[in-house]
């Protein structure tokens, strides 16, 4: 992990995490960025749940491009807040968006379009405050937004770099398909054949992917559909600490500063009582014949 | 004491909102609960979606703390991507959605972005997320929120998802293809607009409350139906449902 956010996550970068909303954030990712102590990141995605108010109280943020930012059960995020309020422990430059909208955005990059018009987002003040929507005559045009690299994190990838992602996908194909290039997470590192015996589930091509890194439980606290629950407590408590600017830097240091990578900070976690139970396998298809 | 808390009252009210057969954009939080109440009471042909990328109809089997939670995913009817839900309600094929509200102003314009200066604020709420879309999209909404002054206000600072805007007729004006606000659920009553649009009106105070109450917990000079009633409590049933939807009470028994 270390060696990937090094490589590919430069400061001042667009960065687009988070893509499949609630589950599947790449923590461990965020979390070794504010390690390396980046800086001036723009970040990108829809929701955001808590991973960008992290990364903001940490200090590694000039602009956030996003629908909405804070904690999605416990509510507002209090290093987002201070950062805009209070220009503490930075000010940042903040890009509203909806979730279609940045959905759009994402597509527009894609797919190199100039814009998208859209009728979502007219009669809305957001119009008036990103630069990168423009209303027209009864649409919206949307701004392409192109992420220097868009990191996720998948149940399943090889050593190429083909991941299976299943579950909700949020806006993670139109993300990786619009970044310059993809840092692939997983949860387990497999045989290609493995993946390419169901080619319909590799969510993005390979062509777009720099670096694979297996990471188990790098999405904690958020779930991951056929391994890993949601930690509410956990969202509970992070949301209680960061409250205040001193109680956030006591909780990064425990959390974030103080633990030297991944397995160090899931050594602190109930992974146990996190784990799903309840086996639920899809029924194989087949693609023959050859 | 009643044998509720306001936020079952709240999900019970919420949940009456769906009609049966609908397709219903569900949201965040209490709304989650207010769906599953439905689907197993008064809306069995229903139909749930979330923005993430899910299509079910039976509420989930586990408790859910977000719409992401692994239980929500499980037995869907269709796992996607956003911008595949998002194409259903742009068709206008989404019969109601539910947004959460920090502010909200006499004609349903809800504010979920910046109290004061977005250059400077005085306060930043987390964002549109959904909401926006939901608002002018879907062909119906229901927006669900405490009842204080602070937070129904006379007018919103800022515009985050368009409701009627400065009256009846101005969605049709610029060009919305959506109905717009349908009802406002508090923790005191429940808030509705007239046909066609334009300001809310008080239609049912809570148990336990009261017109004047209602009226001095909002900023605007509340119009008050002259047929207003008392809000129905949960139902027996309601409840049983509500408790067994969130066990723990994570969201309608916290402090």
């Amino acid at each position: 992990m270390a060696e990937a956010i090094e490589r590919f996550v430069p400061d001042g970068a667009t960065v687009a995490m988070g893509t499949a909303l609630e589950p599947a954030i790449p923590f461990a990712a965020g979390h070794e960025m504010i390690r390396q102590g980046r800086r001036d990141l723009t970040l990108v995605g829809p929701i955001s749940d808590s991973l960008f108010d992290q990364l903001i109280g940490a200090g590694c943020v000039a602009r956030v491009c996003a629908a909405w930012v804070g904690n999605v059960s416990e509510g507002l995020g209090h290093c987002y807040r201070r950062a805009t309020e209070r220009g503490e422990p930075s000010a940042i430059e903040v890009r509203d968006h909806s979730n279609f909208s940045i959905s759009l955005a994402l597509w527009a990059a894609a797919w190199g379009s100039p814009y998208i018009p859209t009728r979502t987002l007219l009669g809305s003040d957001i119009v008036t405050t990103n630069p990168d929507l423009e209303p027209v005559d009864g649409a919206v045009l949307v701004r392409p937004v192109r992420p220097d690299v868009t990191v996720l994190h998948a149940q399943r990838a090889d050593a190429e770099g083909r991941a299976h992602l299943w579950g909700p996908l949020g806006i993670s194909e139109e993300a990786g398909l619009a970044a310059r290039r993809v840092v692939v997470c997983c949860e387990e590192l497999v045989d290609a054949e493995v993946i390419l015996s169901d080619p319909n589930r590799v969510f993005l091509p390979e062509t777009k992917v720099a670096a694979v890194v297996h990471e188990p439980g790098g999405t904690h606290p958020s779930p991951l559909q056929g391994h890993w629950r949601r930690d509410h407590a956990a969202y509970r408590d992070y949301a209680e600490r960061s409250r205040t600017a001193e109680g956030f830097q006591a909780w990064l240091q425990e959390r974030v500063l103080g633990v030297p990578d991944r397995a160090a900070y899931l050594a602190a976690v109930d992974r146990d009582q996190l784990r799903i139970r309840h086996r639920l396998p899809s029924a194989p298809v087949d693609y023959g014949d050859a | 004491m009643p044998d509720h808390t306001p936020q079952e009252l709240m999900v019970a009210a919420a949940a009456r909102e769906i009609r049966d057969g609908e397709l219903v954009f569900v949201g965040m939080r209490l709304p989650i609960l207010a769906y599953g109440v439905a689907r197993n009471t008064h809306a069995p042909r229903a139909r749930a979606l979330f923005e993430l990328g899910l299509l079910r109809d039976q509420p989930a089997a586990g408790f859910l703390g977000t719409m992401g939670d692994p239980p929500n995913v499980a037995g869907a009817l269709w796992a996607t991507r956003m911008s595949n839900v998002m194409a259903l309600m742009a068709q206008g094929e989404v019969d109601l959605g539910f947004i959460g509200g920090a502010e909200v102003d006499r004609f349903g314009n809800l504010n979920t972005s910046y109290v004061g200066d977005p250059a400077r604020p005085r306060t930043k709420l987390p964002g549109s997320g959904g909401g926006a879309d939901i608002a002018i999209l879907s062909r119906r909404w229901v927006t669900l929120m405490s009842h204080e002054p602070r937070r129904l206000v006379e007018r919103v600072s800022y515009v985050t998802s368009p409701g009627h805007g400065d009256g009846p007729g101005w969605r049709a004006r610029v060009g919305l293809s959506g109905g717009g606000p349908a009802a406002i659920v508090t923790t005191l009553a429940v808030l509705r607009f007239p046909e066609g649009g334009g300001e809310a009106y008080l239609a049912t105070v809570h148990p336990g409350h009261t017109v004047d109450e209602v009226r001095a917990q909002t900023a605007w000079d509340l119009r008050v139906a002259p047929d207003v009633a008392e809000t129905r409590p949960p139902t027996a049933e309601e409840l049983a449902q509500i408790r067994r939807l969130d066990p723990d009470g994570f969201w309608t028994r916290r402090g």
